[in-house]
């Protein structure tokens, strides 16, 4: 199925999308909206005719000083097996690529881990690296960077060399009798009898 | 739950759970992965896993480097199947220059792929089984992975990121008694292969401790993406190779094994039934692969010209500085060409906007997706079968911080 008939068919489909078709140099692409993103992935993962039903790469990529600065990349599988998703003959294997423009002045997307579940931790490390968004997503966290990190890495204008100070935890200080303490508590807590 | 003690009193029986840290230093988390269980008893009841202590922002460091430069990059990645990661980036950044390397490049290339793959499935077999408490196949799968290791030497003088491949083709050609180096492993490994199985197959404990556990549905492996390995011994019947088919797959005799029960056997007998199907596909290689011959394209603005023009002619001199001082341009644009690894399907997102440095290099690591998909695995599991189950996902933790 090529980007055209796609489009045609995401177009009728979910209502009041904008879906055309990009030049690509593998597997036909196509630039959506962002408020459509969601319904479109439910549509091509749930209906019988397009059944895309692999997320296999979720990921972003900076285009500064263009804008709409960034790109939320989708790719999708349709894995043309017997028997999976539906029993017997399936449509078969295809790939397809969508993409979301992201104004850098208003970087946030709708999650798709409603849809798929795997955009859980992609859409986290989108998060970490370049500052995106996901409106909705249940756990929001950075994933690959200490919780404590400044900036998005993978921006354009993020540094290539950056020198963090060293941080130093200093060890924890007990006195003799809070160490026995915390031993003889333990002890009760669990019921151990003492050995000695 | 427990049964109550019979000694003691009811008022003292307490039924909260139990939260163990595991990791990032624990040696069967094949890396530096943390995993917080908690239990209730033996019972796992939830799961959650922390990564990133081997992040060193490779995508970061691959954007200020020429095209070219990339490869050893990449390959450092999923240390464990170097070859693979730069196959991968070179079919992508190959398709955006529109270049197709000649025939004897692609059936070197698909060989280098299939010994990969072997020597990627020993050091999980080794690993895992040790996991679940065999030390001898271990020693055993080592043994062999060491001869594909010299086998990489022979090739590139380096065992484990040979960097062999490049763009527009491989490197230098291939070494005097390649071929047979490969073909005495290959008359070998069969009965190392049987030595190994005859040991855990049918191995009581190994039953135990496997079979039943870990049980992974097709349905969730195709939603966690974990197309590979894990979904076939699921029962998905899927392989790029044969679907999406590269390089010279298509002209190959193999099969695609597929499992359907799902569980850390299924994984274990699915991967060694693949590490027999690449040994046919490399044997068909080799009788195609000449001792020497063409070895890379002839367009002298991508890969640098031989030495001995470059001494003798004016021109060719010019094309090897530019080549080595600033790369070639790479036509604007994005490609993400699907390979089949040995963890699943890889896929180096690329996008070029015209020069000779990559604007975004993006690796697609089946081990995040594997890795992300613990918990679901691991719900309900016995404490002792997490590490068992973890060694049944091969995860390598390089692929998953990247």
């Amino acid at each position: 199925m090529d980007a055209p008939t796609l489009q045609t068919l995401l177009v009728e489909r979910v209502p009041g999308a904008r879906v055309e078709p990009a030049a690509a140099a593998d597997y036909p692409t196509l630039v959506v909206s962002r408020e459509h993103i969601v319904d479109l992935l439910r549509t091509l993962r749930d209906d019988p005719d397009l059944g895309y039903s692999c997320l296999v790469e979720l990921t972003a990529a900076d285009y500064l000083p263009r804008e709409p600065r960034f790109e939320v990349v989708y790719h999708l599988l349709r894995l043309g097996a017997r028997d999976f998703p539906r029993p017997g003959e399936n449509p078969p294997a295809a790939r397809l690529r969508l993409k979301v423009p992201v104004p850098g002045g208003d970087a946030r997307v709708p999650t798709a881990s409603t849809v798929f579940p795997n955009a859980n931790w992609l859409e986290r490390e989108v998060f970490d690296l370049f500052g995106i968004l996901f409106e909705g997503h249940p756990d929001l966290r950075r994933l690959l960077l200490p919780e404590e990190w400044e900036g998005h890495p993978l921006r354009k204008d993020y540094p290539v060399q950056v020198s963090v100070p060293v941080r130093t935890t200093s060890a924890i200080e007990l006195t003799e009798q809070e160490f026995v303490a915390n031993i003889e508590r333990q002890r009760r807590f669990t019921g151990a009898k003492r050995t000695s | 739950m427990r049964p109550p003690m019979a000694d003691a009193p009811a008022k003292s029986t307490r039924t909260e759970t139990m939260t163990v840290n595991m990791g990032p230093q624990h040696p069967s988390t094949h890396g530096v992965l943390r995993l917080v269980i908690e239990l209730d008893g033996e019972n796992v009841v939830s799961a959650q896993t922390g990564i990133g202590y081997l992040h060193t922002g490779i995508e970061k460091t691959a954007e200020q480097k020429k095209w070219q430069q990339v490869i050893p990059l990449v390959e450092r990645m999923d240390y464990l199947s170097a070859q693979s990661n730069s196959l991968a980036f070179i079919m992508s950044v190959e398709t955006l220059l529109g270049i197709e390397v000649p025939e004897r490049v692609q059936w070197i290339r698909t060989l280098i792929a299939e010994l990969q793959r072997i020597n990627s499935h020993l050091v999980w077999l080794g690993t895992h089984v040790m996991d679940v408490g065999a030390i001898t196949v271990m020693l055993y799968s080592f043994n062999e992975r060491e001869l594909l290791l010299n086998i990489n030497e022979m090739l590139a003088g380096f065992r484990m990121f040979p960097s062999y491949q490049r763009i527009g083709g491989l490197r230098e050609d291939l070494p005097v008694g390649f071929h047979e180096a490969v073909k005495s492993f290959m008359d070998r490994f069969p009965e190392r292969l049987a030595t190994i199985e005859d040991l855990i197959t049918k191995n009581e404990i190994f039953l135990r401790r496997t079979r039943q556990v870990g049980y992974l549905s097709k349905e969730d492996a195709i939603a966690y993406g974990l197309v590979g390995p894990m979904a076939r011994a699921s029962g998905i019947d899927y392989d790029v190779r044969r679907t999406f088919p590269y390089l010279k797959y298509p002209e190959l005799d193999f099969e695609v094994p597929v499992l359907t029960e799902g569980d850390v056997y299924a994984r274990y007998r699915q991967r060694v039934a693949e590490m027999r199907e690449s040994r046919k596909i490399c044997l068909q290689c080799l009788e195609k692969i000449t001792p020497t011959g063409v070895y890379q394209i002839d367009d002298y603005r991508i890969v640098p010209p031989p030495k001995d023009k470059v001494y003798t002619e004016m021109e060719a001199l010019i094309q090897h500085f530019l080549v080595y001082s600033q790369g070639f341009m790479v036509p604007a644009g994005e490609a993400a060409v699907p390979i089949e690894g040995p963890r699943g399907e890889q896929t180096f997102y690329v996008v070029s906007d015209g020069t000779n440095r990559p604007a975004r290099v993006k690796s697609r690591s089946p081990s995040l997706l594997a890795c992300q998909a613990l918990p679901v695995l691991i719900k309900g599991a016995l404490i002792a079968d997490v590490v068992a189950i973890i060694g049944s996902t091969d995860i390598v933790l390089g692929d998953v911080d990247r």
